[in-house]
């Protein structure tokens, strides 16, 4: 369980545009363990797709280009690694689930033609053995009468099918880690539920790791097992999702949990965090957060705190805690 | 809203300087180009028949562009030719934008039957080689300036009423079209304080990009005889009435249809840059038809 | 599917019934018609012939009844030139025309469809640039013009391409290419702003996760998409291409429906333009359906509802 699958280690992806250069993975590094769910949250914009992204080396160039850092999947590097090699990788060792599924499948293929494309590039199955595997794996994700399902085209299957099928295709070639960005957030509330325990379910089977990427905190506590909380580019605290719930320590946690009411709670005024997200092309200097931040000190506006641990597995990034 | 401000400045800034100086050069030769044409466009001369222009054996200064086989300047003829097309253009747009943009506009805004059978129609009419029928106009009725004008004002009405009358169709739907109503505003006055200036935009590029086109059908029609009749210069009729000297005087054919040709040119890149600066969406718009 | 075929062409048969009013009214109204094709010399006699022999003296209605009834079983009456049966002049010239336009779109596509797909996946290069220049460039050439251009520079001053005539594959080129200039402009600038917007797709997102080549992702599964757009754009297409044909077989001579439209509406010559008018109308009609057809078969958003 403690053997890291993937270990990120100061990743910069920057976007170069006309308004300067905007620094939306800066100094990123996190760990994901075999056989383990990893979470990574925080509100839109803060990069947590664009680390995915840059995982996969599928930043849009020429605008955006990873800086700096390293990326191990079992020890080899993939910023290093060539195009044709990534090619390999992606859809094999990594794969990934976009969160819109009305989006994410192509409107002219039929569901067989995009289920059986990666098995096709990866594992080089023909024929019959193809399209059995693409069956097993529909039934895999509960597909019912997967047969038919395969001969249809997307827009006759519903969102929450939809999904499933991305899912099938994401694990059709057995990858190590998969990547969920948001796969629940566009189904409905009652399908929600039933995909999140699927997925479990395909973890379990599989023994995969899983890095998800959610603003939903109730989503973390039900899959995760350990979270990132990432800001502005920066991740500002690691923890076990227990800890994290029970003690968050970075001030931009803490907000941020106190934020989002509990069923239980009587609230009176709903919390938010004052200020804004700064523009990731002009941060300010020192600690990103400390604008909003209700326990600034000096220190914090001149310099980027460094990471301290606070115990095994819990990390944090604040001048308070060093 | 800086950053609206700077995207803006940065687009202004794209100004095509080449085309804008053309068309206006173009504009101003259609209002003033007779009266500042260095010879008078239709003075004939047998003498001087068959010039060649300035830079050929034989060319003269006075007659930069060459002389026609009446002895006519070129220059002073294509000079005087950008009146013609200029107002055409002009006219057969107005006709076929007014109405085309009125009907669009009911047609989006009323739906229901009237919508379908107008579109229909305007289907019908973009689907049928207009050029036939504008023929026959001429030869039936005369060819004219009026005739040549309705004919295109035909075409273009279907046009921009099916443009327009998608536009309307999402403006509609827009909140403060929902507010006005319940405001008590009447379906007229709707349509024109709310509707219009949301397209206002979509239309100046639309009929930015026609004048080109228009220029050209009407250069077309005149080379196959149903476009406006002489003596004044029309570009269409002279690249006609040129073309049996093609290899003798191949002049005499060439700079009219240049002209047509660097004109419809510089106003397409204009209607290009305007569909850039007002409105990115706008891709269907443009490319004749 | 079937129910959308059957309702297009019942639109298209309902259309062409419009046009052939308009074509009637318009041929009578420029003029008493008899009156028109009375030679220099006629007399009141022979105008009382001429009336009769075209059925001009009879009421209106009944005259548009005969009109209509002989229409539909191709029967344009005889061309008051030539004194042939209109349709057999049709005939003849239709195939043509057909040759070349066809001629005419498969070079537009072959190279405007290349164009545009590298014009967006290079976008903002070089070649970008080109693509989109010799587009706005070909949208703004006037046809016959080009035409001209090109007779006195391949065949006075190279000498390498034959004037006019349909004999060899030589002959095909020049008309060919200049019918085409306008479509493959549209069809290049179109191509690549459609494929400019579906590589942003999540799906072609999906594609490059898979692990899809390059190449797959943009030939295979942006340009597929791509093309629907540009079928639909088809109908506009061809009438532009009948307009275009008119022009370019004026220029190189070329003996088609076009040329032979045109000296039908010259010569004044009624019966040929009335069969001329419905018969382009017709085609234009069928090709359109076509193109419909195509494109809902090409979608399967469209091709199967559930």
């Amino acid at each position: 369980m403690m053997n890291p699958l993937l270990e990120v280690k100061e990743l910069r992806t920057y976007f170069y545009t006309r308004w300067g250069t905007v620094k939306a993975v800066d100094g990123v590094s996190f760990h994901v363990n075999e056989r383990e769910t990893f979470g990574l949250v925080g509100e839109s914009g803060c990069g947590k797709s664009i680390t995915c992204l840059s995982i996969l080396r599928l930043v849009s160039q020429p605008a955006g280009r990873i800086v700096g850092g390293e990326v191990l999947l079992q020890g080899e590097d993939l910023v290093k690694k060539s195009e044709r090699e990534m090619r390999k990788i992606r859809g094999s060792k990594i794969s990934m689930i976009l969160q819109d599924p009305m989006t994410s499948l192509n409107p002219v293929f039929t569901v067989g033609a995009q289920v059986t494309e990666g098995i096709r590039i990866h594992q080089g199955l023909k024929g019959k053995s193809l399209w059995e595997r693409a069956r097993n794996m529909l039934e895999m994700l509960h597909v019912p009468s997967p047969e038919i399902r395969l001969r249809n085209w997307p827009h006759q299957l519903s969102g929450g099918m939809r999904q499933r099928i991305v899912g099938a295709i994401a694990l059709s070639c057995e990858p190590r880690l998969l990547i969920a960005d948001e796969p629940t957030t566009a189904l409905d509330a009652t399908i929600q539920l039933q995909y999140l325990r699927l997925l479990r379910e395909l973890q379990e089977k599989t023994g995969l790791s899983m890095i998800f990427i959610t603003h939903n905190f109730g989503v973390v506590a039900r899959m995760c097992r350990r979270a990132a909380v990432m800001y502005a580019g920066k991740i500002v605290e690691t923890a076990e999702v227990r800890e994290l719930f029970n003690r968050p320590s970075h001030p931009y946690t803490e907000a941020l949990m106190r934020s989002v009411p509990k069923a239980e709670e009587k609230v009176e005024k709903l919390m938010s965090i004052e200020g804004q997200v700064p523009p990731l092309h002009n941060l300010p200097p020192g600690c990103i957060f400390a604008p909003r931040c209700s326990y600034v000190k000096d220190k914090c506006r001149v310099d980027y705190p460094p990471t301290a641990e606070i115990n095994k597995e819990h990390t944090v990034s604040c001048w308070n805690f060093c | 809203m800086l950053k609206g401000w700077l995207k803006w400045k940065s687009k202004l800034k794209r100004y095509p300087v080449i085309p804008g100086t053309v068309v206006g050069i173009f504009i101003f030769l259609a209002l003033f180009g007779e009266l500042l044409a260095p010879h008078p466009p239709n003075e004939m001369s047998l003498t001087k028949k068959f010039i060649p222009p300035v830079w050929q054996g034989g060319g003269s200064i006075a007659y930069p562009l060459g002389t026609d086989m009446l002895g006519r300047d070129m220059l002073s003829r294509i000079m005087a030719g950008a009146r013609i097309s200029f107002f055409v253009a002009i006219l057969s747009i107005l006709l076929g934008g007014l109405v085309g943009t009125g009907l669009g506009i009911i047609s989006g805004y009323y739906g229901g039957t009237w919508d379908v059978l107008l579109m229909r129609t305007a289907d019908a009419t973009l689907a049928f080689p207009i050029i036939l029928l504008a023929m026959l106009l001429a030869i039936v009725l005369g060819p004219s300036l009026q005739n040549v004008v309705v004919s295109l004002g035909l075409v273009l009405w279907a046009r921009y009423a099916r443009i327009i009358r998608g536009e309307v169709l999402s403006v509609k739907e827009r909140d403060f079209v929902a507010l006005a109503r319940v405001a008590g505003s009447s379906n007229v006055r709707i349509m024109f304080r709310h509707i219009f200036p949301n397209i206002r935009s979509t239309l100046l590029v639309l009929l930015t990009l026609q004048v080109g086109w228009v220029i050209i059908v009407e250069a077309s029609l005149s080379f196959l005889g149903a476009g406006i009749p002489g003596p004044q210069p029309v570009w269409g009729s002279m690249i006609s009435k040129g073309r049996e000297y093609i290899t003798t005087a191949w002049w005499i054919p060439f700079f009219p249809g240049l002209a047509v040709a660097l004109v419809c040119l510089c106003f397409n890149m204009l209607g290009d840059w305007l569909r850039e600066v007002l409105d990115p969406k706008l891709r269907q718009v443009g490319g004749g038809g | 599917m079937q129910r959308y075929i059957i309702v297009r062409i019942f639109q298209s048969v309902i259309t062409l019934f419009i046009l052939s009013v308009v074509i009637f009214v318009l041929v009578r109204v420029g003029g008493d018609p008899a009156l028109l094709m009375l030679p220099e010399s006629g007399t009141k006699e022979d105008y009382q012939t001429i009336k009769k022999q075209m059925g001009l003296d009879k009421p209106i209605h009944v005259q548009y009844g005969i009109f209509i009834s002989d229409a539909v079983r191709g029967d344009f009456g005889r061309s008051v030139r030539t004194r042939r049966p209109v349709m057999d002049s049709i005939k003849e010239a239709l195939p043509n025309s057909i040759k070349l336009v066809v001629t005419s779109m498969v070079i537009a596509l072959v190279l405007s469809i290349p164009l545009g797909v590298m014009a967006a996946v290079k976008k903002d290069t070089y070649l970008d640039t080109f693509a989109r220049g010799v587009a706005g460039l070909g949208q703004s050439l006037p046809t016959f013009w080009v035409g001209l251009m090109m007779i006195q520079f391949f065949v006075v001053y190279l000498k390498v391409l034959p004037a006019s005539g349909m004999s060899s594959w030589k002959h095909y080129l020049m008309p060919a290419f200049c019918l085409g200039i306008f479509m493959m402009a549209g069809i290049t600038r179109l191509l690549r702003s459609t494929m400019l917007e579906v590589l942003d797709s999540e799906f072609i997102r999906m594609a490059r996760i898979k692990g899809v080549s390059e190449r797959g992702v943009v030939w295979k599964h942006a340009l597929r998409n791509s093309l629907l757009p540009v079928v639909s754009f088809g109908g506009v297409y061809i009438a532009i291409m009948v307009t275009g044909a008119i022009l370019v077989e004026s220029v190189f001579a070329w003996p088609g429906f076009g040329r032979l439209a045109y000296s039908a509406i010259v010569r004044q010559d009624f019966p040929l333009i009335q069969g001329v008018i419905l018969t382009a109308g017709a085609v234009v009609m069928v090709a359109n359906i076509i193109t419909d057809i195509l494109y809902a078969y090409l979608d399967p958003r469209i091709r199967i509802q559930s």
